[in-house]
């Protein structure tokens, strides 16, 4: 292999220290990136420099296992929530998908349901609180007496409340749509547990309940632009979207 | 030899099948009306610690939950992606429950306790039915069935699984559990909160002091009882497969409290994640080992082939069959590509310190699985069953990816977004990494550590896994302890608290003590201010880790190792810079120094242990003990034990005196570890 170039950078970075005041774009710049470093690993290595010139505090963002699978790591990247590739989170973005010299803004999660904490860091505690309301299968854990086999499963019903189930919660499809609507994140926890024999009991109370709990946090409504698809790391699909409606209006009536 | 320490491992009497049953028959409970006035704490919200919350809120106890992420959901058991065991025998290919623990103690080499790792195995089926029950989407067969694959060091199908993201699904099903709970009020969830300290009093847990991450104020809690659930410390090489923010801090409090640490140089390496690509790397990826059922590993025969591999000379594609060297099947003709993780990583390094590593990196650590076998076979397969003669091999290999993509799709995407590298056509490059710890607080039968009411589950603590873990059992220890263990175990110990509820206010000294102690060290380390960062802290203690206590370990290397992590200590103490000051709310610097400074501890504690052990077992490996042949050679007559230190009070870690668990083994023959 041949040595591969350096790259180099120009960053517009969100920085803002609390929710009470003001935030503002701030220009950085910095030298001889590995095309294989992950965008993060950028990120750490511009924190060390601030760090060490002792000016300001280093630049706070969140994530976690850098896998791709926590769903912690939460960045707008040149207006795109998770950069510019598709199927991926931001920890799984890596410089090589980036031109040298390219100027690139970073921006925190953009929905007034998620409030901003610090710089990149925004408060995504209302999506647990849908999950409080009727996200669950109402199951004691005290030892489930029914063998798994005796509830069949045909292996593309698993395969679809699977795709819906990998939804990680990490909140690209609310940040990324113009409506700030959270009926992907819904749906997909709705589709899982409803498209599975022992999700399907409590499947009207579920969906009404999640709903409703997503209108009171302030989520907006879904107008179908199917941005959330595009931008979502995990390729749930708008279909589910379907479901959902489908789901909310049978158990209404 | 050492004794006296609490440690009365109270484990029960009978045989093993009868153990448990007849355990939790004289274990005493609380009525339903009694267990309201009884508050728990429970740190870390992984499968453990989700799984034990939402079991004991169900129960009716007061629950709070503390985890340093944004939400619960985000503890790093997600990441987790093979599988979870459990002796179900729906293959017919002959498991039991027997065998299943047989293969846990075998695997563990002789280092785990019998009557632990039995019920383990016992407890295995109900998690299983308890998850579908909760709607993890498992993998399920044409005919609807449950699916099933297997793992490293068996030679049973018992494997479960949602594709790749098993650890996922199984934590999303505990979090879902628990987000009821915390609905209905039952748990009081703090996210964004740290543990740092343990408040003891009169002997027993009580409490703990928390950091609220985001204001930065120490807070005070009390409980009756108190759960570590918060996971192991394999961040402690800086390079590993944990999430960035897993950290020892928790386990490390307890252990200053009292806490007995066990078996703490027990780190496990994991054969199969990418190869490290260059020095700003922050950490390591895995590609689940369930990819060593199909994946065949390899290096070139000849060392001019390796090395115009690594110079980009000479493609994989194009060495010829005769010209690979497919070390694990030769080797070990019986397990093949699937022998437990510490025999495939010993392996993989041995290939690579003899020259024959493949990736261009400053190491040439690297060798390939390669899954063009698999492409051809699946492929042919699928041609057969659909009745097609004459076909090409284009289509045989297109068939044969359809099949790998429903297998390992995610993980093979995975690995594409990182390497760049399309492994459907190119072998992966993979390397071993420091993954998970078997080492941990040390824990009787009960799960509780040897201070009173503080109990520990999943991966902090040391007991079921021994020297080293066989794959897709992690995950079922966490499930096991939570749900089905701890519940019952606990309520023996809550029920003294039923006629005298002895509630303790938060205004007890000790917990002014506690606090006055947390807030003097977040002191000192922000009124530092040196020119030295943590991260560069952490990487070099990651160095002298890997390179004197990593995969292979010996006796002047270990006296390096301490030495070096005491100057470093000395030096990080000296030198650091963090920013800010003690008010200040947000902090990452400051979250990351503190957790540092227990890591640069609980190091020289690692390579103490490691330096006793005067034996090579499972992931612990000391050069002075093999066999002709490189293979480890364990010492049943001196080392039959489980090593537990303790810490002396304001004394340095090399004062800690270490006890000894004898291992008594009833019921199973002590052999020589072999996977020929």
């Amino acid at each position: 292999m041949t040595a591969k170039q350096s790259l180099n950078f120009t960053l517009n970075i969100w920085r803002q220290k609390n929710n009470k005041v003001n935030g503002y774009f701030k220009t950085y710049k910095i030298y001889n990136i590995s095309p294989d470093s992950s965008f993060l690993e950028m990120l750490d290595i511009l924190n060390n420099q601030i760090l060490l010139e002792k000016k300001e505090f280093p630049i706070a963002f969140d994530h976690d296992c850098r896998e791709g699978i926590c769903g912690m790591c939460s960045l707008y990247i040149n207006g795109r929530a998770h950069g510019p590739n598709d199927l991926v989170t931001t920890c799984q973005l890596h410089m090589r998908n980036f031109c040298n010299e390219e100027t690139i803004y970073i921006e925190p999660w953009r929905a007034k349901t998620f409030p901003i904490i610090k710089d990149l860091i925004v408060d995504r505690s209302s999506l647990d609180r849908i999950i409080m309301s009727g996200g669950f299968i109402s199951v004691g854990t005290f030892g489930h007496p029914l063998d798994g086999n005796l509830i069949p499963i045909t292996h593309s019903e698993a395969d679809k409340a699977f795709d819906a189930a990998s939804c990680i919660g990490c909140g690209a499809c609310i940040a990324t749509c113009k409506n700030k609507s959270a009926m992907l994140f819904v749906a997909a926890k709705i589709s899982h547990l409803s498209l599975l024999p022992q999700g399907k009991i409590e499947r009207k109370k579920r969906v009404i309940n999640m709903v409703n709990q997503m209108d009171k946090e302030g989520f907006g409504a879904c107008t179908n632009t199917r941005a959330c698809e595009i931008d979502c790391p995990k390729g749930i699909s708008t279909e589910h979207i379907s479901f959902l409606n489908k789901e909310y209006i049978t158990s209404c009536l | 030899m050492k004794q006296n320490y609490k440690l009365n491992a109270q484990i029960p009497s009978g045989s093993l099948d009868e153990q448990w049953t007849n355990y939790k028959s004289s274990l005493e409970v609380i009525s339903p009306s009694n267990r309201n006035h009884l508050d728990i704490i429970i740190v870390g919200s992984g499968l453990a610690g989700a799984s034990a919350s939402s079991s004991l809120a169900e129960l009716g106890y007061r629950v709070k939950v503390f985890c340093y992420q944004d939400s619960p959901r985000r503890a790093h058991s997600v990441a987790a992606q093979g599988g979870i065991n459990a002796a179900k025998n729906y293959k017919g290919d002959n498991d039991s429950i027997y065998r299943l623990f047989y293969d846990t103690i075998k695997g563990g080499d002789y280092r785990s306790r019998e009557a632990n790792v039995y019920r383990l195995a016992e407890l295995s089926s109900n998690i299983i039915d308890q998850c579908v029950a909760q709607g993890v989407p498992f993998a399920r067969d044409y005919a609807g069935y449950l699916e099933n694959r297997s793992f490293g060091g068996t030679k049973v199908s018992r494997t479960f699984y949602a594709k790749g993201q098993t650890g996922q699904q199984l934590l999303l099903a505990c979090y879902s559990a628990m987000s009821r709970q915390i609905g209905k009020g039952r748990i009081k969830m703090y996210n964004r909160h740290e543990m740092m300290d343990l408040v003891v009093i009169d002997g027993a847990a009580r409490g703990i002091i928390a950091r609220n991450l985001v204001s930065g104020e120490l807070e005070k809690h009390t409980a009756h009882t108190v759960i570590i659930a918060s996971g192991g410390y394999s961040n402690v090489f800086f390079l590993s497969t944990n999430a960035m923010g897993a950290n020892a801090s928790a386990i490390w409090r307890v252990h200053k409290k009292g806490g007995g640490f066990a078996n703490p140089c027990y780190t496990q390496i994991h054969p199969t994640c990418i190869p490290i690509h260059g020095n700003f790397q922050s950490k390591l990826t895995l590609m689940s080992e369930s990819l060593r059922n199909d994946g065949r590993i390899w290096v070139p025969k000849n060392i001019e082939d390796a090395i115009n591999i690594r110079t980009g000379k000479q493609s994989p594609k194009n060495i010829s069959e005769k010209n690979r060297d497919y070390f694990l099947e030769r080797k070990y003709p019986s397990f093949g590509n699937l022998v437990p993780r510490d025999i495939a990583s010993r392996a993989a390094k041995e290939r690579c310190n003899a020259g024959f590593g493949i990736e261009n990196n400053d190491t040439n650590e690297g060798i390939f699985l390669d899954f063009d076998h698999a492409i051809n076979y699946y492929g042919l397969e699928k041609s057969n069953e659909l009745g097609i003669n004459n076909i090409s091999t284009d289509t045989i290999r297109s068939y044969g990816k359809q099949v790998l993509e429903s297998k390992y799709g995610n993980l093979f995407h995975m690995y594409e977004t990182i390497t760049g590298d399309n492994p459907y056509n190119i072998p992966m490059k993979i390397y071993p990494a420091a993954h998970y710890t078997m080492g941990g607080l040390w824990v009787d039968y009960n799960l509780m550590s040897t201070i009173n009411g503080c109990y520990v589950i999943g991966e902090a603590n040391f007991s079921d896994h021994g020297a080293n873990r066989l794959g897709a059992s992690a995950l079922m220890q966490g499930l096991a302890d939570g749900y089905f263990i701890i519940p019952y175990t606990i309520s023996d110990y809550l029920s003294k608290f039923i006629n005298n509820k002895n509630e303790i206010s938060t205004d007890h000294e000790e917990f002014h003590k506690s606090e006055k102690n947390v807030r003097h060290k977040i002191l000192k380390i922000v009124s530092k201010k040196g020119d030295i960062s943590v991260d560069y802290i952490h990487k070099h203690l990651g160095h002298i880790m890997w390179k004197y206590v990593g995969m292979s370990r010996n006796k002047p290397g270990l006296y390096k190792a301490i030495t070096k992590i005491q100057e470093l200590n000395h030096f990080f103490w000296k030198n650091i810079f963090v920013p800010g000051n003690i008010k200040d709310g947000m902090n990452y610097e400051l979250e990351k120094a503190i957790r540092i400074a227990d890591f640069l501890e609980l190091s020289e504690l690692i390579a103490m242990d490691a330096l006793n052990r005067n034996e090579s077992c499972g992931s612990h490996f000391r050069e002075e003990y093999q066999t002709k042949d490189g293979e480890s050679m364990r010492n049943d007559e001196n080392y039959k034990y489980v090593s537990i230190w303790k810490y002396q009070k304001e004394k340095s870690i090399k004062e800690e005196i270490m006890y000894k668990e004898h291992l008594i083994f009833n019921f199973v023959k002590l052999q020589t570890r072999s996977y020929v």
